[in-house]
C-alpha cells in the first residue's frame, strides 16, 4: 500500500544543507503494524511527515494506495490527509474548550460530511476507544490517557488507510501507555488497521510486527519482530 | 465545508477569549459610533439651519455693507469700512417695484436691565413692516408700529429668550426695562423661532427713529448721515429675485458714486445664497469630523489586525492540527478571515447602536437636533466590514501559509 523509493529530504539551514532523509526505500503492506525507530535527529520525523503527506520529498518516489504523492500540490495533499491518514500526536493536540465529540468530528467537517452523519460516526469512534460516555467532556476534564483516546478516535473517525502515531505514549505514564498500546493492537488485530508508530523507545517499538531503524536519514535495519509484546496480556497479568 | 460551519468555528474562537474580543472591537465600536453620531448631528444641524433660514421669511433679499462678508441673522457684523445709509433705504423704497415690503435695520449690542437682572443683548431698530418681512409671530402684545416711529416712543418688543431671562414667568407687557440706561416700555413679545446657529430669540426690537434719537447716538452716524446695518427686501414673486437684486445693486452703485471699475461696497444676498454659504460650511464641517472619526476606525482596524496576528501565533498548533486532519489552505484562510470580519461587524453593530444612542441623546437634551439617516448607518457598517476584510487578510494569509509540519511542532 505504501511504496517509498529512494526518498530524500534536504533542508536549507542558512548556508548548510541538512539531509534529513537520505535515500530511504521501503514498502508497507495493508494491515501491517510497524514501528519506525531512531534517536532524535535520525530523520524519523521527516519520514513521518512524508508518509503522512504533510510534506513532499525533495527527490525519490512515494506512492500511497497506488497514487503518486510527490507531485501533489498543497490542496491535494490536504485532501489525501483528510481521507487516508489518521494522525496521533505525543501532545494529543486536541482543541481546548471543545468537547470530545466536536474534536472527533473535526476531520469529518473538512471532509464534507453532513452534520448528522458526522455525529453518528464520531460517537461510534468514541465508543471504539472506550469513551462512549465522555462525549461532552472538554479535554481539560479528561485524564491524559482519555485525551489520547479522544485523539485516536479523531484519527480513526474517517476510516483512514493508515493510522500514523508519533510517540503516542511519550506524554503518558507507563501504565496508561500500556493501555494506549493495547488500543492500537486491538484496532490492528480486530479491524486490520494499518498502524505506523514513530518512536525512539525500543520497548514501544517491540509491540509491533516489524521495526524499521533509522540513523542519519538512512534505513539501517528493517526486520520482522516475530514475538511482539502483547499490551493486553500485560494488563491481564495484573 | 459549509460557510455556516466557518462562522460557528469563528464564533467559538471569539467566545473562548471574551475579554480580548471585547477589547479588540472597542476601537471599531468607538470609530463607528463617532461616524454615525457625527454624521447624524451634522445632518441635523444642516436641516435645522435650512429650516430656520426659510422660516425667516420667504423671498427675502438682504443688503448689508461690506465688500464680501455676509450678514447672518443674529450674528454681529464684521469690521467694515463701508456704510449703508438710511438714505439708501429711502432711495430704494422710492425706486424699486415688485417689492412687498422693505425695511432698514440698525442693530447694536447694549446692556439691558430689569430689577436685578442685567445682561448684554442685541437691540435692533426697525420699522413696522419688519415683522411681516421676517415672518414674526407675536405671542403677546403688539409689534413696533409706524406711530411709535413717528412719535419716537420708547417702546420695546422682546424676543422669547430675553423675555425669559429678564422676567422669568412674570408677564413683561407694560414693564419698564432699561436699555443702556434708557427706559423702554415693553409692548410686545415674539414667539420663539428656534435655530441651530446664533440666537434669533436673544434680541430686542425698538422703533428705528427712537433708536437714532435716544439710544444709538453717534455710532449710528457717519458724516452726518444716519447709517443702517442692513436693508431687508421682501420680493413679491420669487421669479423676480435676481432682477430686483440687480436693480438694487445698480441703484446703490449710483448712490454710492462708485466707478464702474470699483467693486461694490455692499452685499446683496438672497436666502438661497445664505443657505448655500451655510450649507457649504456645515458640509465641510461634517466631512471634516467624519474624517476624524474614520481615522479612529482605521486605528480600530489596526488593533484588530494586531490581535489577529497574536491569535495566529498563539494558535499555530491548532492550525497545524487542522491542516493535518485535512483542512486546505483556503479553509484556514476563510476561517481566520471570518473571525476578523465577525469581530469588525460586531463592533460595527454595537457602534451603530451607540452612535444612534448618542445622536438621540443630543436631540433629547435639546443641544442639537440630530438627523439619523440610513445612509450614514450603511456607510459606517460597510466601512467596518471593509476594515475587517482589509485588516483580516494579512493575518489570515499568514495562518493559511503555515507549513503543517512546522505548525504542529511549534512550541
Amino acid at each position: 500500500m505504501i511504496h517509498a523509493e529512494d526518498l530524500t529530504k534536504v533542508y536549507q539551514m542558512g548556508d548548510t544543507e541538512v539531509r534529513a532523509l537520505d535515500g530511504a526505500s521501503f514498502t508497507i503492506n495493508k494491515g501491517e503494524m510497524i514501528a519506525i525507530m531512531g534517536p532524535s535527529g535520525s530523520g524519523k520525523s521527516t519520514l513521518m511527515s512524508i508518509i503522512g503527506c504533510l510534506d513532499v520529498p525533495s527527490s525519490g518516489k512515494y506512492s500511497l494506495d497506488g497514487e503518486s504523492v510527490e507531485s501533489l500540490d498543497e490542496t491535494e495533499l490536504a485532501e489525501v490527509r483528510g481521507h487516508k491518514i489518521g494522525f496521533v500526536f505525543q501532545q494529543f493536540n486536541l482543541l481546548a474548550r471543545t468537547s470530545a465529540l466536536d474534536n472527533v468530528m473535526l476531520p469529518l467537517t473538512y471532509a464534507g460530511y453532513s452534520g448528522k452523519e458526522r455525529e453518528n460516526r464520531a460517537r461510534k469512534a468514541l465508543e471504539r476507544v472506550g469513551l462512549g460516555d465522555r462525549t461532552h467532556h472538554a479535554p481539560n476534564e479528561l485524564s491524559g490517557g482519555q485525551q489520547q483516546r479522544v485523539a485516536i478516535a479523531r484519527a480513526i473517525v474517517n476510516e483512514p488507510n493508515i493510522l500514523l502515531a508519533d510517540e503516542p505514549t511519550g506524554a503518558l505514564d507507563s501504565k496508561t501507555g500500556v493501555e494506549i498500546m493495547d488500543l492500537f493492537q486491538r484496532l490492528h488485530s480486530e479491524n486490520g488497521q494499518t498502524v505506523i508508530l514513530v518512536t525512539h523507545d525500543a520497548h514501544v517499538a517491540r509491540h509491533t510486527d516489524r521495526i524499521i531503524k533509522l540513523s542519519d536519514g538512512k534505513i539501517v535495519s528493517d526486520e520482522a519482530n516475530p514475538n511482539p509484546i502483547k499490551a493486553g496480556m500485560a494488563r491481564g497479568d495484573e | 465545508m459549509l460557510f455556516s460551519e466557518n462562522i460557528k468555528i469563528a464564533l467559538r474562537a471569539l467566545r473562548a477569549n471574551k475579554m480580548r474580543s471585547v477589547l479588540t472591537i472597542l476601537g471599531i465600536v468607538i470609530g463607528v459610533a463617532t461616524v454615525v453620531a457625527l454624521l447624524s448631528i451634522g445632518n441635523g444641524a444642516t436641516a435645522s439651519i435650512t429650516e430656520s433660514i426659510q422660516s425667516g421669511g420667504s423671498n427675502l433679499l438682504s443688503i448689508s455693507p461690506g465688500r464680501q462678508q455676509t450678514s447672518m441673522p443674529g450674528m454681529g457684523q464684521s469690521q467694515q469700512a463701508s456704510y449703508l445709509f438710511y438714505d439708501d433705504y429711502d432711495l430704494l423704497e422710492r425706486t424699486l417695484t415688485g417689492v412687498t415690503s422693505m425695511v432698514p435695520v440698525y442693530q447694536s449690542s447694549y446692556t439691558v436691565k430689569f430689577g436685578d437682572e442685567s445682561f448684554t443683548t442685541s437691540v435692533s431698530g426697525v420699522l413696522e413692516d419688519h415683522a411681516q418681512a421676517r415672518s414674526f409671530t407675536i405671542s403677546d402684545g403688539r409689534f413696533v408700529t409706524d406711530g411709535d416711529n413717528k412719535s419716537q416712543l420708547r417702546v420695546a418688543v422682546l424676543g422669547s429668550t430675553v423675555a425669559k431671562d429678564l422676567f422669568g414667568s412674570v408677564s413683561p407687557i407694560g414693564q419698564m426695562v432699561a436699555i443702556n440706561g434708557v427706559k423702554f416700555e415693553v409692548v410686545g413679545l415674539l414667539e420663539s423661532e428656534g435655530a441651530a446657529i446664533g440666537s434669533p430669540d436673544d434680541v430686542i426690537y425698538i422703533p428705528l427713529e427712537t433708536g437714532y434719537n435716544k439710544l444709538f447716538g453717534d455710532t449710528a452716524n457717519h458724516n452726518g448721515k444716519k447709517t443702517v446695518n442692513s436693508i431687508l427686501i421682501s420680493v413679491t414673486s420669487s421669479d423676480d429675485m435676481e432682477n430686483i437684486s440687480a436693480q438694487a445693486e445698480y441703484i446703490l452703485r449710483r448712490s454710492h458714486e462708485l466707478k464702474p471699475s470699483e467693486e461694490i461696497d455692499f452685499n446683496v444676498m438672497s436666502q438661497a445664497d445664505t443657505l448655500e454659504t451655510l450649507n457649504t460650511v456645515t458640509q465641510t464641517l461634517t466631512i471634516f469630523l467624519g474624517a476624524i472619526a474614520a481615522i479612529s476606525l482605521l486605528v480600530g482596524g489596526i488593533g484588530i489586525m494586531n490581535i489577529m496576528l497574536v491569535s495566529v501565533t498563539e494558535r499555530t498548533k491548532e492550525i497545524g492540527l487542522r491542516k493535518a486532519v485535512g483542512a486546505t489552505k483556503n479553509q484556514i484562510l476563510t476561517q481566520f478571515l471570518i473571525e476578523t470580519v465577525t469581530l469588525s461587524l460586531l463592533g460595527g453593530l454595537v457602534g451603530i447602536l451607540l452612535g444612534v444612542g448618542i445622536a438621540v441623546g443630543f436631540s433629547v437634551t435639546g443641544l442639537i437636533n440630530s438627523l439619523i439617516t440610513i445612509d450614514s448607518i450603511l456607510m459606517a457598517f460597510f466601512f467596518a466590514l471593509a476594515i475587517g476584510i482589509f485588516f483580516g487578510l494579512y493575518p489570515a494569509f499568514r495562518a493559511a501559509s503555515l507549513h503543517p509540519m512546522v505548525a504542529l511542532r511549534y512550541e
